[in-house]
């Protein structure tokens, strides 16, 4: 067994420097790796490039980290929840890259797979497009999309073990799987880190192979942005 | 003339045995509360679930269960999540077999603008031009006009496209409408609608094939 452990956040988040670019996990607020975010906001890293599906709220998930004006650049398909996101937004400070979703999760599952580039259908005849190859096949058009080059790809699990093998819960999963082995390094946190063995290979969603560094995660908000609910009959 | 309710009650009407739909925000997913009881049919969220069910008791709201909408949810018996990239190979690979999703603006020839105003916020196409590039099987539901009265059924979009030549069916507060080669196809009027209304709420090229009848809800 390759040991992936490390003792906490701040061993894991080693090496990460100004300038670099980011992976982050989860959709809305759902999924996101917590401990990574708030350890990036206490070293204070800026001029960050942060691909996310989105870009948290004002107060959260990533928008701790615009708060402070550590990111320089958004890859995101959708940033309406957030204030001062679209305040540094408007003023130039931020620049933004909307692209499409699945895109976006395909750009990251092709830097995982060793694709340098893919056709899709999504955005063809739109501005997504502008400035990008398109080529027909069987009649339908299609958009060239390169895949995304990272340095860190920070993740966060249900359950992981020393291995790094990871288990994902609910919706929680998302984008976290695709961006696992997508940049240089893959920094997964987890809510219960077991001993090797401890998993069933059977029900593994990622294996170890594409983590580098793994550890036990503490203090989880899992705050919920839109709490939905109906009346007992 | 229809309230958001009709429009998804008229477009639930659509969903058939077997099929596997996609909502898209606002009235698509009030769907879900119309569709007939005596068939089987799966929800599809792309943020990574198929076979969503109603939203949860109060106390029971799960931060790790959502839909699309970050709005939390419950799962049926049969339910499966998965990741994002998986999620739209459902939707890219055409196994998702019926979109539904709303619009600001759809032309005669099937183009969809949905997600830009220009010199307003943009907060992004989320999952929508994948969806419309790739789904076969899209319908639109929409308000005819806008609140100025402005038609949103045109000859061609002004605002920023989210994909082109995809829509394939547009129902609206006032019409059933499909997309053809030779422009918007009226196959039913709102109860209490009339032709003329329909007629002078479009901009695009209208189709009346003869006698037209009224929607059933």
């Amino acid at each position: 067994m390759i040991r992936k452990t490390v003792s906490n956040v701040q061993e894991a988040l080693k090496g990460v420097e100004d300038g670099m670019t980011l992976m982050l996990g989860g959709f809305g607020l759902c999924g996101i790796p917590e401990n990574a975010i708030t350890e990036l906001v206490r070293l204070g890293i800026k001029d960050l490039c942060c691909i996310s599906n989105n870009a948290g709220v004002d107060d959260f998930g990533l928008g701790l980290l615009l708060q402070q004006r550590q990111v320089q650049k958004m890859i995101s398909s959708y940033v309406g929840e957030n204030d001062e996101f679209e305040r540094q937004m408007l003023s130039g400070e931020l620049a933004v890259e909307l692209t499409p979703q699945g895109t976006l999760a395909e750009k990251c599952r092709a830097a995982q797979a060793g694709f340098p580039a893919f056709y899709t259908p999504a955005g063809y005849g739109t501005e997504v497009a502008e400035g990008k190859e398109t080529r027909e096949f069987n009649g339908k058009m299609y958009v060239l999309e390169e895949a995304f080059k990272a340095d860190y790809s920070f993740v966060k699990a249900w359950k992981g073990d020393e291995a790094g093998n990871l288990i994902f819960k609910g919706t929680a999963r998302n984008f976290n799987p695709c961006m696992c082995g997508a940049a240089k390094i893959t920094v997964a946190e987890v809510e219960e880190l077991v001993p090797a063995g401890a998993l069933d290979p059977n029900e593994i969603h990622v294996p170890g192979i594409f983590i580098q560094r793994i550890f036990q995660g503490v203090d989880y908000e899992k705050r919920i942005e839109q709490r939905t609910v109906r009346k007992r009959a | 003339m229809l309230n958001k309710e009709g429009i998804a009650k008229r477009i639930a009407k659509e969903v058939q045995d077997g099929y596997y739909v996609n909502l898209g925000i606002g009235i698509p997913t009030l769907v879900a509360n119309f569709v007939r009881e005596d068939i089987n049919v799966e929800f599809q969220s792309e943020n990574g679930v198929l076979g969503m069910g109603p939203f949860p008791f109060e106390g029971e709201e799960d931060a790790d269960i959502i839909n699309a909408g970050k709005q939390t949810i419950t799962t049926m018996p049969g339910a499966s999540f998965f990741d994002s990239a998986t999620s739209f190979g459902m939707i890219r690979g055409k196994h998702v077999d019926l979109t539904i999703l709303g619009a600001m603006e759809v032309a005669e020839n099937g183009d969809i603008a949905n997600w830009k105003i220009p010199g307003k916020m943009v907060k992004g196409m989320g999952g929508a031009m994948d969806l419309v590039a790739s789904a076969e099987n899209i319908i639109v539901a929409m308000m005819h006009t806008n609140r100025a009265g402005a038609s949103k059924l045109l000859k061609k979009c002004s605002l920023p496209l989210t994909g082109v030549g995809c829509v394939k069916k547009i129902v609206t507060n006032l019409a059933v409408l499909e997309v053809t080669n030779e422009g918007f196809l009226l196959l039913e009027r709102a109860p209490g609608i009339t032709v003329a209304e329909i007629k002078n709420a479009t901009e695009g090229t209208l189709i009346v094939p003869g006698d037209v009848p009224e929607m059933r809800i």
